[in-house]
């Protein structure tokens, strides 16, 4: 733990210079990392870019530490063309290791199962991870994939295109009878390159990149943004607006969380809870249309604050609908904890261990279910969850039950704070317009989206220009966890474990 | 002979209706409206007037699936009577081609979805069979009691209703085969909670799955012979559970349908009721369902 005292401490959405972010050796770095994490510390980030004197590539990682609620945050610069790969000894880097072999064509030496992560050309012309030829372009989903041979032992791919209208992800199970030895998920379908549009801004089309980022994840995901930018311009939020992004995110946390608990339901063929939380969802919804005049937030979170504000008779209205919305999802949700048949899917279906989530570095529901105490909002608070407190939600066995039960939890604890800041609402300024953001610095922003950590990293240029803009979507941590759930499941269970993370697509392909 | 034509037009038209009711039930519990009680005649009509794609790696096997499975169906709902009328086809030892009918139907079935190279639909075959293979002897203690108490090997006389549920020594006999032949009905029409009509999830499907290659009015074979199976099993059942006769005959064909009816009404409510099992205890109910005929044929025995 000495190590990591090299490291920068930092706070969550606060600028610093860059310069005042430690140069590591590589040794120092890799030994001071592994201890963190060894220590309960994680990886919020872990991503490469092309150093200012346009030499190399240097290593950043941004390391979460709970017990003393500071980030931490260190680079190492890489000559060479490879570096020595840390996943063997700390496993939750493990997609950021193959992620920055992807983009800048570092090999990783000594990583288990380095395979490109979104099939994208790599950032460095003529630097290639695999030694591909620079005029062929890499095929989506084209590479090996993880075999289990004998007799008995078959293979399924399901994807990229299927039945229902999900988002497209290849997924090759190798079973022995209905038995799942293991599961690999190749994705990338989704990649538009939100990381690349982004350098250089942020300018008019910044906003509406990131508000796309994940569609279910509008409000989060420009909360994590907006506080980046406030953060690198010194800029306070009015406490109006901080209230209304309370409410947003929450709200955001409500219609999702049911909506997913309603879609467990559906895949077990359970009806009446399947039906009615698909309404209950819209209902949801409909509230933040209230706020913002879009059901699912666009255009509502501003730099230095919200667009919109309410009025005494749209506060009136949204409690009004808080309290029928609740009571219906509490009816619908209590369906399925007393229903003998959906306790005995959901139990003992998909089990992640603690150590397993640990290990792999889970974020959001999927890691407290499995007994993790982490929040963000707890954590690390950050705008109003810093004056109101939200209990973290956890299970302990880590199931399909466990899960869905953590998201009825956060259900309960959302919707009574949001009944709450809607009665704190007592009007004001709703927006300070930030100054434009300071040259040469930094900001890491996290925030708690409903389906887990957001970390958005923003680093200026001397132009005050993003040089590198970083963004880690909560699912880009947890679909390693979907992978490990159904180790020895059955397959016939898969769409319930699917649907128990509840993963995004494009916010892992950006 | 006009109740011969009578049971044909009742066998090749009503079936749909009952999917329509089972739809409409489960809408209601869930708070919906739901599809008009005639939308799976509108989707059959629809799929009757659509194009077909073939995939290349099948064979004529692919193409013989939906209408054998439709064929046996149809002439395993001539063996059985339809309320208090007598069966068309009738002769001692029917129930046995009735049994072994469904058996051809689900072997065309398995082979045409083996026969797209497909691993969903291998898998599909694979549960449906295993399934099945352990729904047939439970079907055959059933018959095994209701042969024994009527004294004979055909279906019209087995189930002509000489032996009415709730009198007698041989009730609590009946009330095992009533709910055995229930979960036969469920499992073999992949009703909730063994199967999932209506899911879009391909790996948990057992029987869907084997009919995603199938398009058009082949699709259409399929979906209609799934709704008669339905109706031919549940006709079954029902003259178990209800072996009622009206004193004139059109009242008695205007029972039987109220009947088969609120059999639709009963699979929406169970459905509408429970979750899924999880599939590795489907075997277990089917072996309970096993036991509860054998148990049947034990009574009969003392």
């Amino acid at each position: 733990m000495i190590s990591i005292l090299k490291w920068l401490p930092i706070h969550n959405g606060v600028r610093y210079p860059q310069a005042e972010i430690p140069c590591l050796d590589g040794e120092v770095f890799r030994s001071s990392l592994i201890d963190a994490v060894a220590d309960e510390a994680h990886v919020s980030a872990f991503f490469g870019r092309l150093s200012d004197a346009g030499d190399g590539v240097e290593l950043v990682a941004v390391v979460a530490c709970r017990d003393d609620g500071n980030f931490r945050v260190a680079r190492t610069r890489i000559t060479g063309e490879s570096f020595p790969s840390l996943t063997s000894a700390c496993p939750q880097v493990h997609l950021f290791e193959r992620e920055i072999a992807e983009q800048f064509g570092l090999r990783p030496e000594g990583h288990p199962w380095l395979k490109p992560v979104r099939f994208v050309k790599s950032l460095r012309p003529g630097h290639d991870a695999w030694g591909r030829a620079e005029n062929e372009p890499p095929q989506i989903g084209v590479t090996d994939f993880y075999r289990v041979e004998g007799e008995e032992v078959h293979e399924v791919a399901v994807g990229p295109v299927h039945a229902g209208i999900i988002e497209p992800g290849h997924f090759r199970f190798q079973c022995h009878g209905e038995q799942v030895f293991h599961l690999e998920i190749s994705l990338g379908y989704q990649h538009r390159g939100v990381e690349r549009m982004l350098r250089g801004g942020p300018d008019k089309r910044t906003l509406h990149v990131i508000e796309t980022l994940a569609g279910d994840t509008t409000i989060g995901h420009t909360v994590a943004y907006c506080r980046v930018l406030e953060g690198l311009s010194a800029c306070k939020v009015p406490s109006q607006a901080q209230g209304l992004r309370g409410v947003a995110q929450e709200l955001e946390r409500l219609a999702n969380h049911t909506g997913d608990l309603g879609a467990l339901a559906g895949d077990i063929g359970f009806l009446p809870t399947s039906a009615y939380c698909g309404r209950l969802r819209g209902d949801f919804l409909n509230m933040t249309a209230i706020l913002c005049g879009n059901r699912f937030g666009r255009g509502l979170v501003r730099p230095g604050g919200v667009a919109y504000d309410v009025d005494a008779a749209d506060l009136a209205d949204l409690l009004q609908r808080m309290d029928n919305t609740l009571r219906d999802v509490t009816n619908a949700v209590n369906l399925l904890w007393d229903s003998p048949s959906v306790m005995s899917r959901f139990e003992d279906t998909g089990r992640v261990t603690k150590e397993t989530a640990m290990e792999i570095g889970l974020v959001g529901p999927a890691a407290r279910a499995s007994g993790m105490e982490c929040d963000i909002r707890h954590d690390f608070p950050y705008g109003i969850y810093r004056f109101s407190q939200i209990p973290v939600s956890t299970g302990q066995t880590g199931d399909v039950f466990e899960r869905a039960y953590v998201r009825w939890l956060e259900i309960q604890r959302s919707g009574e704070f949001v009944r709450e800041q809607l009665k704190m609402l007592t009007g004001g300024a709703i927006r300070n317009v930030p100054e434009p953001a300071a040259p040469n610095s930094f900001v890491v922003s996290l925030v708690e989206g409903w389906r887990g950590e957001i970390c958005h990293v923003g680093m200026t240029d001397a132009a005050g220009r993003f040089a590198t803009y970083k963004v880690v979507d909560p699912s880009f941590h947890n679909w390693m966890g979907l992978s490990m759930s159904m180790r020895n499941q059955q397959i016939s269970d898969f769409p319930l474990c699917n649907k128990s993370f509840g993963l995004s697509y494009c916010g892992h392909d950006l | 002979m006009s109740q011969v034509f009578m049971h044909i037009f009742i066998l090749l038209l009503v079936p749909p209706l009952l999917l329509g009711v089972i739809g409409k039930t489960k809408a209601l519990f869930g708070g919906r409206k739901g599809p008009p009680l005639l939308q799976p005649y509108y989707d059959l009509i629809r799929l009757f007037q659509k194009g077909t794609v073939f995939s290349t790696t099948t064979t004529w096997v692919f193409r013989a699936g939906p209408v054998v499975g439709l064929a046996t169906t149809l002439l395993a709902g001539m063996l059985i009577p339809f309320g208090g009328h007598g069966a068309p086809v009738s002769f001692a030892g029917d129930m046995i081609l009735f049994a072994y009918l469904f058996a051809l139907g689900r072997f065309f079935t398995a082979s045409a979805a083996l026969d797209t190279g497909s691993a969903f639909e291998g898998m599909g075959a694979a549960r449906e069979v295993t399934f099945s293979c352990l729904a047939e002897p439970a079907l055959f203690f059933c018959f095994l009691v209701l042969a024994k108490l009527s004294a004979s090997l055909s279906l019209t006389t087995m189930l002509s209703g000489t032996c009415p549920l709730g009198t007698g020594v041989e009730a609590p006999a009946l009330v095992l085969v009533a709910a055995s032949l229930f979960v036969i009905l469920l499992v073999e029409n992949s009703r909730i909670p063994f199967d999932d009509p209506n899911t879009h999830l391909e790996l948990t499907m057992i029987h869907e799955v084997m009919v995603l290659d199938h398009s058009g009015p082949a699709l259409g074979l399929i979906q209609y012979g799934a709704a008669m199976k339905l109706f031919v099993m549940g006709s079954v059942l029902l003259r178990v559970v209800a072996p009622f006769a009206a004193p004139s005959a059109w009242a008695d064909w205007g029972l039987f349908i109220l009947g088969m009816l609120a059999l639709a009404v009963v699979i929406g409510v169970v459905e509408s009721a429970m979750a899924r099992f999880r599939m590795v205890f489907v075997p277990t109910f089917l072996v309970a369902a096993c036991l509860l005929s054998a148990f049947g044929v034990i009574l009969l025995l003392r």
